[in-house]
C-alpha cells in the first residue's frame, strides 16, 4: 500500500512544478515592469532600469523561471511591489483564513450533500425527493457572491444576528461558510442521487433483495458501500470549489484572505503576490487531492489489491 | 451519466453505417425520439422557456429598448425605486435599470456562450486526439491538463485577467482557458469508450483514414454527451462572468453587464436594494434555464429512463 502512496506522492511533484511554470508563464505576460511600479511614474529611467535589472526581470524568460523556482525552495517569494515586503509573510499570515473557511466549507457540504443525496435517492419520486432536487437545481443556479450578498442583507444588515464583514470573532466565518456550503452542497447532493440510484438498480443489490435482506441492510450496507467510492472522489473537487469561492467570497465578507489578497493585488498590479497566492492555493489543493487519492486507496479494494505487498 | 449516453448513441442500431439517404430519415426519426421524450419532463420544458427567454431578450434587446437608455444619465432621480416609467428603478447615475438589464443580457449570455463553445472546440479537439492516437499523445496532454487543473478555475482566469487586462474581450479569453480541462477530459473518455467499438474496428479494418473515421463516426456518436456538457458549461460560465466581472475584472463601465450591476449596486444595499436583487434574479434565471435544459437532453438521451 505504502508503495501506492509514495508513487502518488512523487507524482504531484511535477505536477506542481507546472502549475508553477504555468502561473509563472501567464504573469510573464502581465503588463507594467516592476521598476517604474515600485518608483512610481515621477522617478528617472536609469533609476527605473537599475531597480530592474537588480530585481533580474530584464533577464531572458527562462533565466528568471529557474531564478524564481531556486527563490521559492528557499521560501522566498519575492518582494511586493506595494508594500516592498516579503510576500511570503503576508501570505503565511493569511493563509489559515482561507484555509479554515474552505475547509469547513468543503466538510459541511459534503455532509449534508451526501444525507440529503441518499433521502433522495431511496425516497425517489416522493414529494421530499421533488422539494430536495429542486432546491439543488436552484442552489447551483445562485451565483455565490449575489447569495453571500443575500445572507449578508438578511442576517447580519436587517436581523444583525452576526457580523457583516470581518473575522475578528468565530461568528465572522458563519456568513461565508454558510454560503459556500449552500452552493457545494447542490452538486454532492446531486451526484449521490445519481450514484445511489444507479447502484440501487445494480444485480447484486437484486441478489440482495431476493436472499430476503431487510430493506435497511440493503441500502446501508450493500448500496451506500458501492456508492461512496465516487463520492468520495468528489470531496477533493468540493475543496478546489470552495477554494475557488472563497476568493470571491472574502471579498464580498471583507475577510483578509489569500483570495482577497490576490484580488486586490491584481487591481494593484502587484505581480509577486498574485504569483505566490495563487501558487499557495494550487499547492493546497493538489495536496488536499493527494490526501483524498490515498483515502480513496484504502476504501477501494481494487486499489489495495493492486498494490498489495 | 456520460457513460450511459455513450451506451445509446453507440447502440448497434445508430452505428451500422447506412445508404446516405436512409440515414438522413434515421436522424430525423432520432431527432423526433428525443425531442418527444424531453417534453415529457416539466423541468425540461420550464428549463426551455427560460432559456428562449432570455436568449430572445439578448436578440431582441435593441427593439426593447434604446441601448441609450442605459447610459443616459438622469442625476435628479438617483436610485428612485421601480415606478410604472422605469420598471426595475434607477441606478446611482439615475440611468434606467431595466434598460441595463435587457442590454446586460447580451454580454452575460455571449460570454457565457462563446467562452463554452470555444473551450468545446478546443477541449474538444485535444481529448479528441488524445483518446484517438493514446500513447505519448495521450500523455502529453493529459499531462498538461493535469497541470492546468491544480490551479482552480476561477483563480486561473482571474490570473489570466491579470495578465491580459480587464476587459470583456479577455474575459472571455480566461474563461475559455479555465474551461478547457475539463473538456478535454470529458471528451477523452467519451471517444476513448467509442474508439473500442466493434464499428469503429470494422471502419479501420477496411481501410478508412483516421479523418474519415473521425468525423464519420466519432465525432456524431461523442455528440449527445457533448451538448449536454456545452449546456451545463453556459450555465457555469455565465455564473463565473457575473462573478469575475463582480470583482471588476469583466465588461468595464459604463457598460451593462449582470454581475458588474450587482458590484456598483452593492453599495446601495440599504438605500436601494432593488439595484441588488434584480441583476441577481435575472443571473439565476439564466443558469436555471440552461442548467435544465442540460439535464433534459440528458435524460432524453439516456435509454434507461426510456418512457
Amino acid at each position: 500500500m505504502y508503495k501506492y502512496v509514495i508513487k502518488r506522492i512523487l507524482f504531484s511533484i511535477p505536477v506542481l512544478l507546472g502549475a508553477v511554470f504555468l502561473v509563472f508563464t501567464i504573469m510573464y505576460f502581465s503588463p507594467g515592469d516592476p521598476g517604474s511600479l515600485i518608483l512610481g511614474i515621477t522617478a528617472k529611467q536609469s533609476a527605473i532600469d537599475s531597480l530592474n535589472h537588480k530585481l533580474g526581470v530584464d533577464q531572458p524568460f527562462f533565466v528568471q523561471f529557474f531564478n524564481y523556482i531556486k527563490n521559492i525552495l528557499h521560501g522566498d517569494f519575492g518582494i511586493s511591489y506595494r508594500t516592498q515586503r516579503p510576500v511570503f509573510s503576508e501570505i503565511i499570515h493569511r493563509f489559515p483564513n482561507t484555509f479554515w473557511l474552505a475547509f469547513w466549507s468543503m466538510i459541511l457540504s459534503s455532509i449534508i450533500g451526501i444525507i440529503f443525496g441518499i433521502i433522495s435517492a431511496v425516497k425517489q419520486y416522493s414529494v421530499l425527493d421533488t422539494s430536495l432536487t429542486t432546491i439543488a437545481m436552484f442552489l447551483s443556479a445562485i451565483p455565490g457572491f449575489w447569495l453571500g450578498l443575500m445572507l449578508m442583507l438578511v442576517f447580519a444588515l436587517k436581523l444583525g444576528l452576526v457580523p457583516s464583514s470581518g473575522i475578528d470573532t468565530w461568528q465572522g466565518y458563519i456568513l461565508p461558510v454558510l454560503t459556500l456550503t449552500l452552493g457545494g452542497s447542490a452538486p454532492t447532493m446531486r451526484l449521490t442521487r445519481a450514484t445511489v440510484l444507479e447502484t440501487i438498480r445494480a444485480d447484486y443489490i437484486r441478489t440482495a433483495r431476493s436472499k430476503g435482506a431487510p430493506e435497511k441492510l440493503v441500502v446501508w450496507k450493500h448500496a451506500l458501500k458501492n456508492a461512496m467510492l465516487p463520492i468520495v472522489t468528489s470531496l477533493g473537487m468540493n475543496f478546489g470549489a470552495s477554494l475557488g469561492g472563497a476568493v470571491i467570497i472574502e471579498t464580498v465578507f471583507g475577510m483578509p484572505g489569500l483570495g482577497r489578497l490576490t484580488v486586490t493585488a491584481i487591481r494593484q498590479k502587484d505581480t509577486p503576490t498574485v504569483m505566490a497566492a495563487t501558487l499557495f492555493l494550487a499547492a493546497l489543493f493538489l495536496v488536499v487531492m493527494l490526501i483524498v487519492d490515498i483515502l480513496y486507496a484504502y476504501i477501494d479494494p481494487r486499489i489495495k489489491a493492486k498494490y498489495k505487498g | 451519466m456520460s457513460s450511459n449516453l455513450a451506451e445509446k448513441i453507440t447502440s448497434p442500431e445508430t452505428a451500422v453505417p447506412a445508404v446516405p439517404k436512409k440515414r438522413k430519415s434515421k436522424k430525423n426519426r432520432q431527432g423526433k425520439e428525443i425531442w418527444r421524450r424531453y417534453k415529457k419532463s416539466t423541468p425540461a420544458m420550464i428549463g426551455l422557456v427560460l432559456m428562449v427567454f432570455v436568449i430572445f431578450i439578448a436578440i431582441f434587446a435593441d427593439v426593447i429598448c434604446p441601448y441609450s437608455d442605459c447610459v443616459t444619465q438622469h442625476i435628479s432621480e438617483r436610485l428612485t425605486g421601480p415606478s410604472l416609467h422605469h420598471w426595475f428603478g434607477q441606478d446611482e447615475y439615475g440611468r434606467d435599470e431595466f434598460a441595463r438589464i435587457i442590454h446586460g443580457s447580451r454580454s452575460s449570455l455571449w460570454i457565457g456562450v462563446s467562452s463554452s463553445v470555444l473551450s468545446m472546440i478546443i477541449g474538444g479537439f485535444l481529448g479528441a486526439i488524445a483518446a484517438f492516437y493514446g500513447k505519448a499523445v495521450d500523455n502529453i496532454i493529459m499531462r498538461v491538463t493535469d497541470v492546468v487543473m491544480t490551479v482552480p478555475p476561477i483563480l486561473l482566469s482571474l490570473a489570466v485577467v491579470a495578465a491580459l487586462g480587464a476587459s470583456m474581450t479577455n474575459l472571455l479569453i480566461a474563461l475559455t482557458i479555465s474551461c478547457i480541462p475539463s473538456m478535454v477530459r470529458m471528451v477523452r473518455s467519451v471517444v476513448i469508450g467509442l474508439t473500442d467499438e466493434e464499428y469503429v474496428e470494422a471502419a479501420r479494418s477496411y481501410g478508412a483514414s483516421d479523418l474519415r473515421i473521425i468525423f464519420r463516426y466519432i465525432i456524431p456518436n461523442s455528440m449527445g454527451p457533448i451538448i449536454v456538457t456545452l449546456t451545463m458549461n453556459i450555465a457555469t460560465m455565465i455564473l463565473s462572468a457575473s462573478g469575475l466581472s463582480y470583482l471588476g475584472m469583466g465588461v468595464q463601465p459604463p457598460s451593462p453587464e449582470w454581475g458588474a450591476l450587482l458590484s456598483d449596486a452593492e453599495s446601495f444595499m440599504f438605500s436601494a436594494p432593488y439595484l441588488l436583487y434584480i441583476p441577481g434574479i435575472f443571473i439565476v434565471i439564466a443558469a436555471l434555464g440552461f442548467n435544465l435544459v442540460g439535464d433534459g437532453i440528458s435524460d432524453a438521451f439516456d435509454p434507461k429512463l426510456k418512457d
